[in-house]
C-alpha cells in the first residue's frame, strides 16, 4: 500500500473518534442522539480528506502517520473542549480550519524549506521580538502572574511562545549545522570534558540567557522549559556531547534553584507543587487550588474514567472546582472522564507522533533537516511533558497548551505549522537521491 | 547524527514514562486518600446527584425527603420543621454538613452506591437511597413541644422494654430547613436532649436507692437518720427547707427526697459500688444511641476545674453525687435510661431511633433488633425501687404527674443553680407508666427556674407527654 493510502485509511478512526465522541457527548447532554454528531464528524472528515489530498498532490512521499495522528488528537482535543464549552469548540473548529490553511500555506511556500536558513538571524530576532511583546503595555497581559498572551481589543489574542518556539528551532538547526564541527574540535579537552569554543558557543550561551530572561521578565516559567530544553536537545544531536548537555543542566539546575528561591512567583508555585493538599495553601489566592483538584479530579477518574461528561468542572454556586478545563487543565479532564487507560492512550498517541518525527530527522540528508525535524519533535514531546508533567505533579505547574488538544487559536495554529515543516523534511527524506 | 536522536528519544521514553507513573498515583495508588480528603468537594457533589431516602416518623409521618433542584440534583426539606429538628437534624450536601439521623443513618438514606458505578454508572438509573423509619411518635413530640414552650429545656421519652425512642424534644431548637450557622437565643441546633449538662438533682436518688439496694446494703424499710445538717466530705449538706427528719424508712426517704439520707447510702454503699452501678445505667460513656457521636454526651461528675473525674475518683464528693449534686453533669436521654431501666425489670435497653430501613421497592432490609445494653440490677431491686417510685407520685413531691387510673412511678429533681441562696432552680423529673406494665420511660430537664421545684415545673411536662403516649397506644 502506498504511503498516502495509508495516511488515507489512518484517518478512518480519527473521524471514527470525533463522531462517536460527539455523540457520547450528546447522549449524556440530552438523554437524545442529535445528528449534529454525525455532522461534526462528517465535516471533520471532509477537512482531514481535504488536507489529505493537498498532502497527495504536495508532498506524496511525506511520512504517512504524522498526519493522521495528529488528527485523532485534534478531533479528540476537539470533542474534549465541545465537552467542556459547546461555543469554544465552534471557535476551536474555525482556529482548526484557519490552522489548516496556514498548514498549506507553509507546505506551499517553503516547498525547499532549506531556504529558511537564510533568514535565520531575521527569524530568531522576530521570534524573540515575539517573546517579549506581552510585556508591552497597551497589548500584553498577564495571566496567573505569567506574560504569556498579547490582546489587539477587538481583533485578536495570541500567545507569541507558541511561534516563537518555531523560529527558536529554526534558527538553532541553520546555527548547529554551520558550527557543529568547531563546537566539537575546536574545543579543549579539561578534566575530561570538551569545553566548546566560547566564539561559536557564544549564541548558545545567550539563547541560555534568553531563556532565563523569559523566566524572569514575562515569568512564564513553561515557555522557558520548553526553549532551553528543545536547545539542548539540539546540541546534543548536533554534537553527539554529552558534556554540553551536563553542562546545560547544571547551568539550567542553578538558575532554576535561583529564580525559584528568589522570584516570589516561581516560588509560590513550587510551594503548591511540593504541599498541594496544605490547607492554608490550599485556600490562599493562586495558591494551590488547581494542582489539588487536578490531583482530586484524577482520583476521580480511576482506571476507567466517570465517562464522557461526567467529570465534575463546576461548584453549585458557578465557581470553577476545575479552573482552566479548557486550557492548563484538560488532561485532568481527560484522566476524570476516560480514567488511566484513555490518558495513557493520548500519551502513546504523542509519543508515536514523536516518534514519526524523530524517525523523518532520521531519514534526513542533511544536517538543516535533520536537526529542524529532530527539534521540532523534542519540542513537542517538551511541552507536552511541561503540561502533563505540571497537571500530574512531576514538576510545578505551569501554563503551556497540550498540543493540539487544548483550546486556543495560537497553539493549533502554530502546532500544525510545526506539523507541515515536520513534513516538508519527511517528503525530502524521502524523495529518491 | 543518528545515535544522539535514538538516545534521545530513549531519554523522551523516559520523561513519558514518569507521566504515565505519575497518573496512575492519583488515578489508581493514592486514589481512595485523595477522594477521601477532607479538602476534596467532589464526593459531596455527587451526593447532590442522589435521592436521599425519606425520613419518617413511627406513624409513617414524613420527617425528612428530597425534592428535585436545578440541575439534576436534589435538596432536602423538612415539612415538620422545628418538631423534630433535633432527632432529624438536617442535609445540605453541597456544604458537606450533616447532622442528626442525617448524619448517622446517612449511608442507609443515600443508599448503596457500589465502586462498580464507575463502569456502569451511565446504565443504571439515578441512584435513590432507602427510607429510614424512626421510633419517633408525632403525638408524643407534639405534647412535649407545647409543654415546654416558653421553657428551655428538653423532653426524652422511651420504650423501657425495646430501648426505642418515642420522644426526642428540646427548646430553643430551630428550623432544619433553614440551620442556623451560629447560636442565638431563639435558635440552636445543639440538642438539649443529648448535649446539655444537667444538674439531675434529686432524680439521681433512683440510682443511689438502686445501688444500696442491689447491693445488698439496704432494703426499702432500712432506717437511717435525716437529720439536717450533716457534715458530708467536710461541709454542711442540708435538706430542702433545713428540715430534719429523724429516722426514716429509704421508702420515705425517696418519697420526700431526704438529701441527708442519700448522702448517707451513697456514702455506705462506696465509690466503687456506687461507680459500678452508675456504669451500668450508662454513665461515664457515650449513650450506645444511633446518633452521631458529636451530637452525644457523655453523662458524668465533673471537678470544680472543669475536668471529668474518671470513674471511681478518690476527689468525687460521693455522698453529694448520690443526690445528684457533686459536680454530676447529665442529659435527659441519660436520665430516661434510668428510669427505663428500673421499668424493664432492671435490664437496660440499648436506645434507638432507627425502627427499619425500607428500599424503593418496599423490600425491608434492615430492622433493628432490640437489644441488652447491661443487666443493671436483679428484677427484685427493680419492683422494690418502682414500689418507691410509686409512692412519690402517690403522696410525695410528684404529684402532680398523677395520671388518673393509671399508675405511675417517679423521681423529681430541683437543683439549686447559681450563687448561695439564689432562688434559682434547675427543675427536673423522671418517670415511667403505667407502673405495672410500663410502656413509657421519660425524663424531663428545665434549664431553669425561678424557684420552682421539680414537682411543679417538669412533672406537668411529663404528664402531658406521658398522656399522648398512653392515650396513642404507646
Amino acid at each position: 500500500m502506498s504511503a498516502r493510502n495509508r495516511e488515507l485509511l489512518g484517518l478512518i478512526p480519527a473521524s471514527l473518534l470525533v463522531t462517536a465522541g460527539f455523540a457520547g457527548v450528546f447522549i449524556q447532554r440530552s438523554n437524545a442522539l442529535s445528528n449534529v454528531s454525525l455532522t461534526y464528524g462528517a465535516l471533520f472528515l471532509g477537512l482531514c480528506i481535504a488536507a489529505h489530498v493537498f498532502i497527495r498532490i504536495t508532498l506524496p512521499r511525506a511520512d504517512p502517520y504524522i498526519f493522521p495522528l495528529v488528527a485523532v488528537l485534534a478531533s479528540f482535543g476537539l470533542v474534549m473542549v465541545y465537552r467542556i464549552d459547546p461555543t469554544l469548540a465552534r471557535q476551536q473548529a474555525q482556529w482548526f480550519v484557519l490552522g489548516l490553511i496556514l498548514f498549506a500555506g507553509t507546505i506551499l511556500l517553503f516547498r525547499d524549506y532549506r531556504k529558511l536558513e537564510r533568514y535565520r538571524y531575521i527569524i530568531v530576532l522576530i521570534s524573540l521580538g515575539l517573546l517579549v511583546l506581552p510585556r508591552f503595555p497597551g497589548i500584553g497581559y498577564a495571566a496567573n502572574g505569567a506574560y504569556l498572551g498579547v490582546r489587539i481589543p477587538g481583533v485578536f489574542v495570541f500567545q507569541p511562545a507558541e511561534f516563537a518556539k518555531i523560529g527558536l528551532v529554526i534558527f538553532l538547526a541553520s546555527y548547529l549545522r554551520d558550527t557543529r564541527q568547531v563546537l566539537v574540535q575546536g574545543g579543549r579537552r579539561f578534566l575530561g570534558i570538551t569545553i566548546p569554543p566560547l566564539k561559536q558557543f557564544g549564541p548558545v550561551v545567550v539563547i541560555w540567557g534568553l531563556a532565563m530572561a523569559t523566566l524572569v521578565v514575562l515569568s512564564d516559567t513553561g515557555s522557558s522549559v520548553m526553549f532551553y530544553g528543545a536547545l539542548l536537545a539540539m546540541l546534543y544531536v548536533a554534537t553527539n556531547r554529552l558534556s554540553f548537555v551536563v553542562i546545560g543542566l547544571v547551568a539550567a539546575a542553578v538558575g532554576f534553584w535561583y529564580l525559584g528561591t528568589h522570584i516570589p512567583h516561581i516560588h509560590a508555585r513550587v510551594e503548591t507543587w511540593l504541599h498541594p493538599l496544605n490547607p492554608a495553601l490550599y485556600h490562599a489566592p493562586l495558591g494551590s487550588y488547581q494542582v489539588a483538584n487536578s490531583m482530586f479530579a484524577q482520583a476521580a477518574g480511576g482506571l476507567f474514567g466517570q465517562g464522557f461528561g461526567q467529570a465534575a468542572l463546576t461548584l453549585p454556586n458557578g465557581g470553577a472546582l476545575l479552573p482552566a478545563p479548557q486550557t492548563d487543565m484538560i488532561y485532568a479532564v481527560i484522566t476524570d472522564e476516560l480514567g488511566l487507560f484513555g490518558a495513557v492512550a493520548v500519551l502513546m498517541t504523542y509519543l508515536l507522533l514523536v516518534a514519526r518525527g524523530f524517525k523523518a530527522a532520521t531519514m534526513a540528508r542533511d544536517s538543516f533537516s535533520t536537526l529542524l525535524a529532530a527539534g521540532l519533535s523534542a519540542m513537542l514531546a517538551l511541552q507536552v511533558f511541561v503540561i502533563v508533567g505540571g497537571v500530574t505533579r512531576v514538576i510545578p505547574l505551569t501554563g503551556v497548551t497540550l498540543p493540539f488538544i487544548s483550546y486556543g487559536g495560537s497553539s493549533i495554529i502554530a502546532n500544525l505549522v510545526l506539523v507541515a515543516l515536520l513534513l516538508l523534511v519527511s517528503d525530502r527524506a524521502r524523495r529518491p537521491a | 547524527m543518528n545515535a544522539p536522536i535514538a538516545r534521545l528519544f530513549g531519554v523522551v521514553v523516559l520523561l513519558f514514562a514518569l507521566l504515565v507513573v505519575w497518573t496512575s498515583r492519583w488515578t489508581v495508588f493514592q486514589a481512595s486518600s485523595l477522594n477521601n480528603n477532607s479538602l476534596n468537594v467532589r464526593t459531596l457533589l455527587d451526593e447532590l446527584h442522589i435521592k436521599r431516602g425519606q425520613i419518617l416518623a413511627a406513624d409513617g409521618t414524613v420527617l425528612a425527603k428530597s425534592v428535585p433542584a436545578p440541575g439534576n440534583t436534589w435538596t432536602r426539606t423538612y415539612p415538620t420543621g422545628r418538631l423534630f429538628s433535633q432527632p432529624v437534624g438536617f442535609s445540605i450536601a453541597a456544604k458537606g454538613e450533616a447532622s442528626g439521623l442525617e448524619e448517622s443513618a446517612g449511608s442507609d438514606l443515600r443508599g448503596v452506591q457500589t465502586g462498580l458505578s464507575s463502569i456502569f454508572g451511565q446504565l443504571s438509573p439515578r441512584p435513590v437511597g432507602d427510607d429510614v423509619y424512626t421510633t419517633l411518635n408525632p403525638k408524643g413530640q407534639q405534647a412535649a413541644q407545647q409543654a415546654l414552650a416558653g421553657m428551655h429545656g428538653s423532653v426524652v421519652a422511651l420504650n423501657p422494654s425495646t430501648g426505642a425512642v418515642e420522644v426526642m424534644y428540646s427548646n430553643p431548637g430551630y428550623n432544619n430547613n433553614d440551620p442556623p450557622s451560629t447560636s442565638s437565643s431563639t435558635d440552636t441546633t445543639f440538642n438539649r436532649a443529648t448535649q446539655g449538662a444537667y444538674a439531675p438533682g434529686s432524680t439521681f436518688k433512683i440510682v443511689t436507692a438502686v445501688a444500696g439496694i442491689d447491693s445488698g446494703k439496704y432494703t426499702p424499710n432500712s432506717l437511717i437518720n435525716g437529720k439536717s445538717p450533716l457534715v458530708v466530705s467536710g461541709v454542711p449538706l442540708s435538706n430542702d427547707g433545713d428540715k430534719s427528719w429523724g429516722l426514716q424508712t429509704l421508702t420515705t426517704a425517696m418519697t420526700y427526697s431526704i438529701n441527708t439520707i442519700f448522702a448517707q447510702v451513697a456514702q455506705n454503699v462506696g465509690r466503687p459500688t456506687m461507680t459500678e452501678y452508675m456504669k451500668r445505667f450508662g454513665f461515664y460513656s457515650k449513650p450506645p444511641l444511633d446518633f452521631p457521636s458529636f451530637e452525644l454526651a457523655t453523662s458524668k461528675p465533673v471537678g470544680p476545674n472543669g475536668h471529668p473525674y474518671p470513674p471511681g475518683s478518690p476527689n468525687e464528693d460521693i455522698g453529694r453525687i448520690g443526690i445528684g449534686e457533686g459536680g454530676m453533669q447529665v442529659t435527659p436521654l441519660q436520665m430516661a435510661m434510668v428510669a427505663a431501666a428500673v421499668a424493664n425489670g432492671g435490664t437496660l435497653m440499648t436506645p434507638h431511633l432507627i425502627d427499619r430501613v425500607v428500599d424503593q421497592d418496599g423490600r425491608t432490609v434492615k430492622t433493628t433488633n432490640p437489644s441488652v445494653y447491661s443487666h443493671v440490677m436483679k428484677p427484685s431491686t427493680a419492683a422494690e425501687v418502682t414500689k418507691m417510685m410509686e409512692k412519690v407520685v402517690e403522696e410525695g413531691t410528684g404529684t402532680a404527674v398523677q395520671l388518673g387510673g393509671i399508675s405511675v412511678a417517679g423521681k423529681t429533681g430541683t437543683a439549686q443553680i447559681g450563687a448561695n441562696g439564689s432562688n434559682l432552680t434547675q427543675p427536673a423529673f423522671v418517670a415511667f407508666a403505667p407502673a405495672d406494665h410500663p410502656k413509657v420511660a421519660i425524663a424531663v430537664n428545665v434549664d431553669i427556674s425561678n424557684g420552682g421545684f421539680g414537682g411543679t415545673v417538669a412533672a406537668p411536662i411529663a404528664k402531658a407527654v406521658l398522656q399522648a403516649l398512653l392515650s396513642n397506644g404507646g
